[in-house]
């Protein structure tokens, strides 16, 4: 074993560029990987900022960007969608806090493959600013949504954006899957192979679960969103037919023969259901373990968490099919699909139950990061309950397209996932820059945010069940729907209010970052790893030794012990909890 | 199972001492990584066998491919299962720390993967002749369009699965060759990359796609050159191991195209 290591040789890289730019440490590039996501929420925000006032205004004049044309809010809602699913919830909760905490977690130095965790943070850089780039070519960028179905998506002459912006949109996206692919790899490896004496699979804190879990899903998911977004760039480039059956597009018969639109909505949704939880799963892991330490008691039933999230992963697989009610499938595959679709609902139950289980009569501490958590756990149960409605092929025929769904994955996918988010900064952030973030305007944030997120989301519902469709532009123009303008109008002066209070966030961020009061070592009193070690870690996360792990991740109100936290690493003791 | 000095390179090549669990699955961690690698890429493979089928079962298939075809094929076939034979004496030698056998095993294993792309190169290219091919492709002089429907049957999708499948799967080869170059010569391997990769480009006439396609051969250099750069190293018996690895996938792969696009497609 490899007893002979010197002093010098995890000493930091010198230098700006390999210490910030093209740094091997995961630490920096975690945060790197936050910045590009923050960066990437904004342009998101702002999108969806346009396309809330184009819908009540959808002839008004605005300012930088004139007149919104029906074609330019499709293009919107696409980059909205995009970028918010790829560069925010997939690239934030993984790999950034991922990144930065799941190493320190399980007490190892660094990654397993420090190359390809920077190659994989440079590759998705990449992958933004090709995608950017698709505002700004000829045609602008696509319109056919972030799960671009063909034929709209297939043929470049199918309308504004579908030429060079459609490549660019595809290349991107393959792109980023070479990224998570490599970064799925970085996360299941180190965590099979690098955890610290001690540290058996069943003492990870549920956040290290929850990104060995996703780095699965997003390891088998990606893969397949590869191959059909290489068919897809065939179809449109070398003239095959994958996905496009003999059509007229703009009065003309394309050469496409003999393809099937339904194959690309299969290979689509194999990955895009699993997607999903890649989004929310890191979520849940920082939840339960934020829950834990701030309601100073162990986490309720960790095996039962444990065991839920990987339910969760492995039916993921099998249930794309119920977004695909509507095609025409046979009665029994919809029947397989909704009922396989009902059976995560148990899983995700047991996670609710158990985190109530673990609030229930605590002496809560309601910090920030704590209020998130709860706030998490509310969208989910809100979003959640949703889900097996639409899973009913008999209620998705209604359903489907309007903007129930859409207020279903806003708020389960969406909205939780960056729940999940503001959690994970406002408990990490102490940790990350050695200051803490400020409380008041925390709380503030967070009560503005929760009230705005519901007051968007929750009248979609109403209006998917008047059958209000998604992907239209000109609902003023729609005379069934004019009665229902009034919601629109709220929902739009809602997404303003909630939009401004997210600079309440960044100008904490910033602030603190720089003016904040120093952090403690363990400021929460928490029990995981990373909180053994200094503010900020040094380069090797441990300064020059590895931690030896004698307790599970959540003992707190251990009967007996000094304090009413046991650490990881302290002295052994009975387990208190499960 | 793992032995001890394996068990924890991982966090031992970052030079930090101390003691770890035991690697979940007792392999060291490039082996569990490429290991991960190939699950997620047979998903890859995967997704385009299931457009494949998906396309076969709702459509008339052609079955073109005629004697030659077959039999060229077969022998492309037996190329990969020796190179799979060599690949395994390979790793043998290099377990047993004869690098000079290894060196020759690993050149005879790229050899029997050059052929099998050579020969799989004339074959596309025969039936891009006979008319078999993709709009995108440059048409070879004096050929009519027709006769590409003919031997499509009318069924564009053929041509369109059966070019997307063994141009993935070629694209695997030649990765795989070059990456055995690297483990077997190091740097020195680039020159050779270097000088096939000018030959060819310059011996395929440019109405043949290869002729593009071996740009492939550019990108590969540059990547190795990076990667020779970035980690200067001598690769022993697990580099070895790892690569072959990749490589039986990568024959493994073949063993379902072969039957799937070529046997069931037989003219009959
Ligand atoms: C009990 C759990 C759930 C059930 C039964 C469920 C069911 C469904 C169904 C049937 C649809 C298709 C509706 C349609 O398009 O007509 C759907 C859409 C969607 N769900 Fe869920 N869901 C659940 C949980 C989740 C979770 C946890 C997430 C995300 C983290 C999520 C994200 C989405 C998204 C993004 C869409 C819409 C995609 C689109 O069309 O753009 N769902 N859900
Ligand atoms: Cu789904």
């Amino acid at each position: 074993m490899a007893t002979s290591a010197t002093a010098h040789a995890h000493a930091g890289p010198q230098g700006f560029i390999r210490k910030y730019i093209f740094s091997l440490d995961h630490k920096v590039i975690g945060i790197q990987y936050f910045f590009l996501a923050l960066t990437a929420v904004f342009v998101g925000m702002f999108l969806s900022l346009l396309m809330r006032i184009h819908l009540i205004a959808p002839l008004a004049s605005l300012p930088l960007v004139g007149e919104i044309k029906p074609e330019t809010y499709l293009s919107l809602l696409t980059m909205h969608g995009t970028i918010m699913v790829f560069f925010v919830l997939t690239t934030a909760p993984q790999g950034g806090f991922g990144n930065y905490f799941l190493p320190i977690q399980i007490g190892a130095p660094d990654m397993a493959f420090p190359v390809l965790n920077m190659l994989s943070f440079w590759t998705t850089f990449v992958g933004f600013v090709v995608i950017i780039a698709a505002f700004f070519v000829q045609g602008g960028a696509p319109l056919h949504g972030w799960t671009g179905y063909p034929p709209l998506s297939a043929v470049q002459s199918a309308g504004p954006g579908e030429g060079l912006g459609a490549d660019l949109w595809i290349t991107s996206i393959a792109i980023f899957c070479l990224a998570s692919l490599m970064g799925a790899l970085n996360f299941l490896t180190t965590t099979l192979d690098m955890r610290a004496k001690g540290m058996t699979m069943m003492r990870m804190p549920l956040t290290v679960w929850s990104w060995f879990i996703t780095a699965i899903l997003g390891l088998l998911a990606f893969g397949v969103l590869l191959s059909a977004g290489i068919l897809l760039l065939m179809d449109r480039n070398l003239g095959t037919s994958f996905y496009v059956p003999q059509i007229i597009v703009n009065g003309q018969i394309m050469l496409h023969k003999g393809g099937s639109p339904l194959l690309w909505q299969h290979l689509f949704w194999f990955f895009g259901h699993p997607e999903v939880y890649i989004a929310i799963l890191p979520g849940m892991g920082v939840t339960s373990q934020i829950l834990s330490t701030f309601s100073r008691k162990p986490i309720f039933g960790y095996k039962a968490m444990v065991y839920a999230m990987l339910a969760i992963g492995f039916f993921g697989f099998m249930v794309w099919g119920h977004h695909m009610f509507m095609s025409g499938m046979s009665p029994y595959s919809a029947f397989a699909f909704s009922l396989l679709t009902m059976c995560i609902g148990v899983p995700s139950a047991i996670k609710t139950f158990n985190w109530l289980g673990t609030m229930y009569k605590a002496r809560i501490r309601f910090q920030t990061p704590m209020l998130y958590a709860i706030g998490f756990v509310s969208l989910f149960v809100s979003g959640g309950l949703s889900g097996p409605f639409l899973a009913q092929p008999v209620l998705d025929i209604q359903l489907h397209d309007t903007y129930f769904v859409v207020g279903h994955f806003h708020l389960i996918m969406g909205v939780a996932a960056i729940f999940g988010m503001f959690a994970a900064t406002y408990y990490w952030f102490p940790k990350m820059f050695g200051r803490m973030m400020n409380e008041s305007w925390g709380r503030i944030h967070f009560f503005i945010t929760l009230i705005g997120t519901y007051a968007i989301f929750m009248p979609m519902h109403y209006l998917g069940m008047a059958g209000g469709t998604r992907r239209y532009s000109q609902y003023t123009e729609v005379a069934y729907l004019q009665k229902l303008m009034p919601i629109h109008q709220f929902m739009t002066y809602a997404a303003i209010i909630t939009i401004a209070a997210q600079f309440i966030f960044v100008i904490n961020l910033f602030w603190s970052m720089f003016k904040g009061p120093k952090a403690s070592d363990n400021p929460w009193e928490a029990t995981t790893l990373e909180w053994i070690t200094a503010t900020p870690p040094p380069h090797d996360n441990f300064g020059g030794v590895t931690p030896v792990v004698h307790n599970g991740p959540y003992e707190y109100g251990v009967p007996g012990a000094a304090r009413d936290f046991v650490m990881q690493t302290d002295p052994p003791v009975a387990s208190s909890g499960h | 199972m793992a032995d001890a000095t394996l068990q924890h390179n991982a966090a031992a090549a970052h030079g930090v001492a101390g003691e770890y669990e035991a690697p979940l699955f007792g392999a060291y961690s490039k082996k569990v990584g490429m290991w991960l690698f190939l699950a997620s890429d047979s998903l890859t493979f995967g997704a385009l066998l299931f457009a494949f089928s998906y396309n076969r079962i709702y459509t008339a298939w052609p079955t073109p491919f005629g004697k030659e075809s077959i039999i060229n094929a077969t022998i492309m076939t037996a190329c990969l299962l020796s190179s799979s034979l060599t690949m395994v004496m390979a790793v043998f030698a290099a377990q047993r720390h004869d690098s000079s056998k290894t060196r020759l095993w690993l050149l005879a294993t790229m050899v029997f993967g050059t052929a099998f792309i050579v020969l799989h190169g004339m074959e596309w290219t025969h039936l891009i002749h006979e008319g078999l091919s993709l709009p995108a492709f440059p048409k070879p002089a004096g050929q009519l369009d027709t006769e590409y429907a003919k031997i499509s049957k009318g069924v564009p999708q053929f041509a369109a699965t059966f070019f997307g499948l063994t141009a993935m799967h070629m694209l695997h080869v030649t990765i795989g060759v070059i990456y055995l170059g690297v483990v077997a010569l190091r740097k020195w391997f680039l020159p050779i990359l270097g000088v096939i990769y000018i030959g060819a480009y310059f011996a395929i006439p440019a109405d043949n796609v290869f002729h593009y396609a071996v740009h492939a051969l550019l990108i590969g250099l540059i990547v190795s050159a990076v990667i020779l750069f970035l980690k200067p190293k001598d690769y022993d018996a697990h580099d070895v191991e790892v690569s072959g690895l990749y490589w039986h996938f990568v024959d493994l792969v073949w063993m379902f195209i072969f039957p799937l696009v070529y046997l069931m497609s037989t003219k009959i």
